[in-house]
Formats: structure tokens, C-alpha cells, sequence
């Protein structure tokens, strides 16, 4: 095996490029003869659109058009999709309210863009912006979600502002539990709305050739084939095959640019309506705005447990907010990104879950790094730990009586998911000793003898990555197919391009598919290229998310590079005189068994495509393709503890350590699989201690900048350490199960339950500022 | 109105708007776009290049300021081959995931290991950087990558 194969430690090839500037970000492109695209966005949070006048903005220096969701609608332009059927409990379909990408009646939520100034300069179209006069009728928003739906009707068409009421487990089995439990553990808590905050702002750079009526778009997508299908099939902006979508270098996702928004739809139309390439980036501020935010969740859960601590059973209520219209996964992540993952780790044989998704005058929201798994494992593993302490048992210990057991697999939990495999017990103990668990009562007595508190808190939390298979998928309401793509094409000279229908924006798929791809067909690290992100180059794939990329296109060019050498095994044969199922594969080498006679992986390919002497009955080339689907999901899962301690007098909590064990099954490039949990861990802690999306009781949004949303900086996290556990996934070629999120994942229960430990409350809502430690330590 | 600087190395004599900002001159004028722009209110970070000699965010710089200055971007560190101690670092030691940040991380980080003579420890890395954001890495191999460098500065 190369020093560059799987498992190893590549420093990444992408980095050339970023740590000397030469990144190629969508802001980064210029077209010949572009003109700027700025919004006009609502400032109230609902309101009804009288009149729009846009005459002197018209008339400014340099504007080449304002127009408004009117003019779109009028070109045939649709409206943006959900693309995820959630049926309620009664059967019924979800409400979906009409989005057009630009509003045209009614605004409903602070940053809900109705209309777009196309300048020469960025500068003359933000002060053509500054003309357009507005006539809105503000009208009630509907804000807190608690109250969300006894609040005046956002959508004529939606009674109760409620998008559905969904369920999932037996119902009458849980209730049958409680009624005999001899222990009830009870929480009431809020998961609390985030703002995902890429580094790199939304952008998009459009331009349309009148001739070929060839649309191209630059964007900022996570699956730039998904918008193109979107925008094509729903938005009917173009014919898909007349539309380009290239998602060059992006800078970060987190789940926010996986959807199709209306930014990027308009000035994408703006292009074909003025004949001009049109080019938006996004500031700061719009992108607190108008980012889908993510989880925003009030939850009831009960869990039952026997005086021996085993659990009975669980029953889990919650409200989710999805903003004022559906995003495009929106109604999926509540439902089946959340309510399948409500077994955790655990054997509690009976769950019972309700969601009702609402609507408010908020910005929408959607798939935020974890989409719906952090929400679950926080209800979990904060009732879990909440139920140790009621009873007296050590969490750790509490959790291990409950484990799923290793020779229980595969398991089928009461949420309608198989966990294939799994060692949680491994991976806990694993943990412990890193955190050195035991000796934490000597840690506590040291700090308290300072005037501090002390807490550790566990989350063993469980995930569902690379969401699969599509047929049952689009049997629960997918709209789209959950395979991936992968191309091998092998050069005549023998170096291998790779095309994946993945896309990395930070994920360093450019080193890890080189590095699964030389493994495989022992052709030199170097000697592999990856390509992804632009559908004028690529098969249809889905792109990333979900912490899908290896387990689901890392697979796909596993089976393609299977069809690769079986090829090259028919050429190698006839090119050595053997019959084809006596030539072996290995380290890149073609030969036959049991004899000196072999050729390597570039002569089968020169061979291919200078067919000399080659099967008659085979085409020539050497360049196979693969569409995997999976069989189900993967479950990675993990330990992670957190130990904090916080100062009474001021209520800042000091997070002293995490430790993170991970089982995510088998690992590509270690090094790069640590950097995503690192990465995972910040914004889970983020979320537990510093972030939060509040709008006021007026649907303004008052965390709207850096400056009043807390996004953790360097000195207010630790140094994280990490390890891993291995079960290798049972059910797709490298067994990987993905690693993208569980740091984000893990990190808030973990957290909240070290912050809990140290306070002795029961429970304090997140984020845990120095207000709320210290109002609570003043209550206790 | 006229801007005489010099980036990285190179003399420029440019027509600006009195209201242009550094960062605009780079990006634009000069099409120096490995300098970025992350945020509109001065706290990212990752428009942060050299000038005179010390890391200032050219988002908070208006160009005319920079008359007469000798700037430094992350084009004109070092290239592959020739590495920046820092760059190399940052990439031996994954301090960078999309990358978006890195520019400004980089010149940011060169400049706490001047200020301090290279006399840092985890923590003096960790305020020292506090004034760039990075949402991917979650700081801890930069703070590493930072550490190494301070070594071979």
C-alpha cells in the first residue's frame, strides 16, 4: 500500500491553492460586461405589498432594470419547492404556502426579498435601491413559536399556521409503559435557533447566451445538480440541459447551501432579462437575514425507566419552527432526520414521537449541520443524563445498563431504522479513560476549593448518515433520488480523472477520493485527479450533505473502478494470451496467475485506447461509470465528554476539556476525518454556549450581525482531543459511515449536561451565556 | 482621486472613489481576490492583509489611507515551492478546511508571531487570533499550525 492510500495521513492537495490565494470562489469571477445585481428586502415582518415605485430608481446613474416578483412571475418564472412530502398523522398532505422567489403580495418574514436593482457599478445599484418607494401595509406577525399557532393566519390557505402534525412509533405501546413505569424523568426545553454562518457569503455569478439559450451559473451551491434540476424542472428558469451550474470553490456550507434560494434564482432570470452577465454576493447581513437558519425546536420528553434503570419507554413532543415558507429539505428535518434517531444508543423498546411543524414570520428554516440528529441526540441525552441523577446512578453506568449490545446487531429500533452495527460500549469506555472520568470528583473538590464549579457531562449520541435507500426514501416523501455518481476515466497514459457527483466545500474530497481511487487501481496518488462541482463536466449527482460524500460517492467510485479492472482484466487476457478468470488485479498490476506474465495498469490502458491488439467483441477506452444506491442508512456513533468549569461570580462557563470517540467505521484520511470533528465539536459548542437567532417580539431579527451573534472564537474554545472506535459499516464497500457532523452533533448535550452537573439544576436553556449561569446559580 | 501604493513588490499609481475600500482596490483594481471579504462590521477577519507592516482588516481601511503604503497579501507571501513558514505549516498541520478564511488567518498569524517574537503558547495563540473567524476547523489545528510556524519564523 502507497503512503498515499486509505488510511493514511495526506496533507491535503487543495491547500496549495488556498494557503496562496489562488481559491476560485463564486465572488471571485468576473464576467465580461457584468452588472450587479442588489435586493430590495422587507424590513417589516409581515406586511402586504401596495404598490412598489420604482420610477427614479429607474432613472438613476447606471441601472440597467429594477424589477420586481411581478415581472418575474410574468416571464413564467415558478416558485421555489419543497422537495420532501411530509404526511400528518390523519394521512393528510403537508401545507405548503406558495414561495415565488421574489415576493409579490405579501412579505413574511424581516429580509424577504420582493425586488432587485441590475446596475453598472455595485454602487450605483445600492443607491438606485435606496429610490425604490415602498408602499407596505404592515399586517400581525406571527413571532414566538410557542404561540405560533393561535397567531393570525400567515397563509390564507393554512389553518393554524400548521405545515403538519406528524407521528411516528406505536403510540398505544408507549402509553402502556408509562401507565405502569416506576419512574418518569421529565423535560421541557428549547433547542435554540442558529444562524449557520458560512465564512463565505451566498453569492452567484449568471450569465445567459442569447444564441444557444445556454444559461450559466456560478454559485455557491453544495449540489449545484440539485439546483439545476430545481431550477429547471420547478422554477422553469431554463431546460436543464440548457442550464450550467458550477459550484467552484465554496467557502463552507453547514448545511445552508444545499437549497435553492431566491437569490440566486433571480439573478440568474436578471441575466436572460437584460442580456447581461448579473453577478449578487451576499453581505453579512443579508446572510443572517435570509440564510435558511437552522433547529428552533420546543420539546417536551418523557422518558420511563424501572427501578433498575432500564428504560421503558419514551415519549417525545415538539414543536418545530420551519420560518414562513418551506426551504427545500425544511419539512424533512423535524420529522425523519429527527424522530428516526430518538432510540439513540439505547434498547427503550417503546417510542412514541409527535412533531408539529409550524409556520412564523421568521426567515426559513432548514438543514443546519446534523439537520434534525443534534435536536434528537440532545433530547436523549439530556433526558438520560436528567434520569441518572433522579435516580441515583452514575450516567456513565445508567447508560451502559441501556446499550444497544454488540451481538445485538443488526437492530431494529421502535423508529423504523436497522442500526447495522455498532460498539458503544467501547467507545464510551474508550472516552471515560481519556477524560479520566474517575478521577473527576478530585478535579470538582480542587475547583471548588477555588471558588468554582465543576461539571462533566456525557452524550452518547447515534447517526444516520448517507440517507438511503431511494426507494423507500420516495416512498416517505423524497423528491429526489439518494444515490451518487462517480466516473473513473482512465488517460491513455495511463492517469485516472475522477468525476463525483459529490461536492466539497472544505470536506477535502480532492485528496480523499485520490487517495480511495489509487488504492484501488495502484495507480500514484499524483497521478489521480478529482472533479466535481459543475454539471457541464458531470453525471447528474446529488452532491454533499448529511455526511454522505464516502460512504455514497466514495462507493460509487468504488464499484466504478470494479468495472475498471473487470475490463482491464478482459484486455489484459487477450493481450496474454489467458483466458480472462485466470488474471489477477493487484497493486496495479495485471497478471497471470501462476506464470511471470503480466502487463501494468497503464499498458491495459495505452491498449485501450490504441487498440492493437485488443477483443474483438470489446468497445475500446477505458472509462466506466457507477450510480450507488445504498441499502440503508450509516450509523456512526460516539462518546463525548465534556468538562467545564464556571465561575459563580460572573456565570462564564470555561469549557476545560472535550473528548470526542467516534466509531466511524473505517477511516480514509485520519487526519482529515479529525479536522471535521474538531469542526463538528466548535459548533456544537457554539450552540451550547454562545449561539443564538433571536427575533424580537416585533419579528425583527436583533442578532443580525457578528456583533450580537456569538460565533465561537479561537479563545473561547479548548483544544479538543480525539479518537475513534471501529465497527467498518456492513454494507457498502469501504465500510465508512461518515464523519461531517457528529461533532455538532455530540457536543450540545455533552455540554448542557457538564453546565447542568456544575450548577445542580436540572436544566438551563441553551446557549448557557454568563446571564443565564448566573441567574441560576442566584436561584438555586 | 489618485492612489500611489505598493503590493506585493509592484508600484501602482490607480484612479480610486474617495470612498473605495482597501479591500476593494485589492479584490477589484487588482484582482488580488485571494483576500476576502466574510462580513460587513469589521469582525471576520478575512479580508486582513499587511500594510506598513503590521495586520489591519483592509475592509476598515479606506484606500486613500493606504497612500503612499507597502502592502502585503496572501498572493505575495510565498508560492508553492517557496512557501510562507506559515502557509506550510497550515497545510501540514490541517489548519484549513474551505479555505475561505485562510488568507486573512495567515497574515493574521504572521503578525501575532512577530509582535510577540515568536514567545506564544496556546492560549497567547488563541486571543492573538481572535479577531479571525474560522467556522470550519474549529480552531485547534490552527492553533497547532501556528505554534509550528512560531518555531521556524
Amino acid at each position: 500500500m502507497s503512503e498515499q492510500g486509505i488510511g493514511k495521513r495526506v496533507t491535503r492537495r487543495e491547500d496549495l491553492r488556498f494557503i496562496t490565494g489562488k481559491g476560485r470562489y463564486t465572488d471571485d469571477i468576473n464576467l465580461p460586461g457584468q452588472a450587479y445585481a442588489v435586493f430590495l428586502r422587507s424590513p417589516y415582518p409581515r406586511a402586504r405589498i401596495r404598490a412598489i415605485d420604482a420610477a427614479a430608481a429607474a432613472k438613476a446613474p447606471g441601472v440597467v432594470g429594477v424589477f420586481t416578483g411581478k415581472d418575474l412571475a410574468a416571464d413564467g418564472i415558478g416558485h421555489l419547492p419543497c422537495g420532501w412530502l411530509v404526511k400528518s398523522k390523519d394521512g393528510s398532505d403537508m401545507k405548503v404556502p406558495p414561495r415565488p422567489p421574489l415576493a409579490i403580495e405579501t412579505v413574511n418574514f424581516v429580509g424577504e426579498p420582493y425586488a432587485l436593482v441590475v446596475a453598472e457599478t455595485l454602487g450605483q445599484a445600492r443607491a438606485a435601491a435606496a429610490l425604490v418607494e415602498t408602499d407596505f401595509e404592515e399586517l400581525e406577525p406571527v413571532v414566538a413559536l410557542a404561540e405560533a399557532t393561535a397567531g393570525p393566519q400567515i397563509h390564507p390557505e393554512i389553518e393554524a399556521n400548521r405545515c403538519y402534525d406528524w407521528e411516528l412509533g406505536d403510540q398505544a405501546a408507549v402509553e402502556a409503559a408509562f401507565a405502569k413505569a416506576p419512574h418518569v424523568t421529565r423535560l421541557e426545553f428549547a433547542n435554540n435557533r442558529l444562524i449557520p454562518n458560512a465564512i463565505e457569503p451566498r453569492a452567484a455569478v449568471a450569465a445567459y447566451n442569447r444564441p444557444t439559450e445556454e444559461f450559466t451559473l456560478y454559485t455557491t451551491s453544495q449540489n449545484p445538480h440539485l439546483e439545476r434540476l430545481i431550477l429547471a424542472a420547478f422554477v422553469n428558469l431554463a431546460p436543464e440541459h440548457k442550464l450550467r451550474v458550477i459550484s467552484p470553490d465554496v467557502g463552507g456550507g453547514f448545511g445552508s447551501k444545499i437549497f435553492v434560494y431566491p437569490e440566486e434564482t433571480a439573478a440568474a432570470w436578471a441575466a436572460r432579462r437584460t442580456n447581461r452577465p448579473v453577478k449578487w454576493t451576499a453581505d453579512r447581513s443579508e446572510a443572517f437575514l435570509s440564510d435558511a437558519h437552522g433547529r428552533d425546536h420546543l420539546t417536551t420528553a418523557e422518558l420511563a425507566l424501572d427501578e433498575a434503570g432500564t428504560f421503558l419507554a419514551l415519549r417525545v413532543r415538539t414543536r418545530a419552527n420551519l420560518g414562513a415558507y418551506l426551504s427545500t429539505f425544511a419539512s424533512s428535518v423535524p420529522t425523519y432526520l429527527y424522530g428516526t434517531l430518538l432510540a439513540g444508543q439505547y434498547r427503550t423498546p417503546a417510542i412514541h414521537v409527535e412533531v408539529e411543524g409550524v409556520f412564523t414570520n421568521t426567515a426559513p428554516v432548514d438543514a443546519y449541520r446534523g439537520a434534525g440528529r443534534p435536536e434528537a441526540t440532545y433530547v436523549v441525552e439530556r433526558i438520560v443524563e436528567t434520569a441518572a441523577r433522579e435516580l441515583g446512578i452514575d450516567p456513565a453506568e445508567l447508560r451502559r445498563r441501556n446499550f444497544i449490545r454488540p451481538d445485538q446487531f443488526p437492530y431494529e429500533t421502535p423508529v423504523a431504522l436497522v442500526y447495522d452495527t455498532g460498539d458503544y460500549e467501547a467507545s464510551l469506555a474508550k472516552a471515560l479513560k481519556q477524560a479520566d472520568y474517575a478521577g473527576f470528583p478530585a478535579r470538582r473538590r480542587e475547583s471548588e476549593a477555588r471558588g468554582k464549579r465543576r461539571g462533566i457531562g456525557l452524550s452518547c449520541y447515534i447517526e444516520a448518515c448517507g440517507l438511503a435507500p431511494s426507494q423507500l426514501a420516495i416512498q416517505l416523501g423524497a423528491g429526489v433520488g439518494l444515490y451518487e455518481s462517480g466516473e473513473v476515466r482512465v488517460n491513455p497514459t495511463g492517469s485516472v480523472t475522477v468525476f463525483t457527483g459529490s461536492h466539497s466545500h472544505g470536506q477535502g474530497h480532492e485528496t480523499t477520493f485520490a487517495q480511495i481511487v489509487s488504492e484501488k487501481l495502484g495507480v500514484p496518488f499524483e497521478q489521480v485527479e478529482v472533479v466535481h462541482g459543475d454539471t457541464g463536466r458531470l453525471e447528474f449527482g446529488l452532491g454533499t450533505y448529511g455526511s454522505r460524500s464516502v460512504a455514497v460517492g466514495g462507493s460509487a467510485l468504488i464499484k466504478a473502478s470494479d468495472k475498471i479492472i473487470a475490463k482491464g482484466k478482459r484486455i489484459a487476457a487477450h493481450m496474454l494470451e489467458a483466458a480472462p478468470d485466470e488474471v489477477d488485479f493487484e497493486d496495479g498490476v495485471f497478471a497471470v496467475r501462476q506464470t511471470n506474465k503480466s502487463l501494468t495498469f497503464g499498458e491495459v490502458a495505452f491498449a485501450a485506447y490504441v487498440p492493437a491488439n485488443f477483443p474483438e467483441d470489446l468497445e475500446p477506452g477505458l472509462s466506466e461509470k457507477s450510480f450507488y444506491d445504498p441499502k440503508n442508512f450509516t450509523f456512526p456513533a460516539g462518546s463525548h465528554i465534556a468538562e467545564v468549569e464556571v465561575d459563580p461570580q460572573t456565570g462564564v462557563v470555561d469549557l476545560v476539556r472535550f473528548v470526542a470517540v467516534d466509531d466511524f467505521g473505517e477511516v480514509i484520511n485520519p487526519m482529515i476525518v479529525e479536522g471535521q470533528v474538531h469542526g463538528g465539536i466548535a459548533q456544537g459548542v457554539g450552540q451550547a454556549l454562545l449561539e443564538h437567532g433571536v427575533y424580537d417580539a416585533d419579528g425583527q431579527l436583533v442578532t443580525g450581525s457578528f456583533m450580537d451573534y456569538c460565533l465561537p472564537r479561537a479563545d473561547d474554545l479548548p483544544s479538543f482531543e480525539v479518537d475513534t472506535t471501529v465497527t467498518p459499516c456492513t454494507h457498502n464497500p469501504l465500510g465508512v459511515k461518515g464523519c461531517g457532523e457528529a461533532g455538532a452533533i455530540g457536543a450540545p448535550a455533552a455540554v448542557m449536561n457538564a453546565v447542568t452537573d456544575a450548577l445542580g439544576v436540572k436544566d438551563l436553556a441553551m446557549p448557557a451565556s454568563p446571564e443565564r449561569v448566573w441567574r441560576a446559580l442566584q436561584a438555586a | 482621486m489618485k492612489l500611489s501604493l505598493t503590493v506585493n513588490e509592484t508600484d501602482h499609481e490607480l484612479e480610486v472613489a474617495p470612498n473605495a475600500l482597501l479591500v476593494d482596490i485589492l479584490r477589484g483594481d487588482l484582482g488580488l481576490t485571494g483576500t476576502h471579504v466574510g462580513c460587513d462590521t469589521s469582525q471576520c477577519g478575512a479580508c486582513t492583509v499587511e500594510m506598513d507592516g503590521r495586520a489591519v482588516k483592509s475592509c476598515t481601511v479606506l484606500a486613500g489611507q493606504a497612500e503612499g503604503a507597502r502592502v502585503t497579501t496572501i498572493e505575495g507571501l510565498g508560492a508553492p515551492g517557496n512557501l510562507h513558514p506559515m502557509q506550510a505549516a497550515f497545510q501540514a498541520h490541517h489548519a484549513l478546511q474551505c479555505g475561505f478564511c485562510t488568507p486573512g488567518m495567515i497574515i493574521s498569524a504572521i503578525d501575532l508571531v512577530k509582535r510577540t517574537d515568536g514567545r506564544l503558547d496556546e492560549v497567547a495563540v488563541r486571543e492573538g487570533l481572535a479577531g479571525n473567524y474560522c467556522r470550519c476547523t474549529g480552531y485547534h489545528n490552527i492553533v497547532q499550525a501556528v505554534l509550528a510556524a512560531a518555531e521556524r519564523m
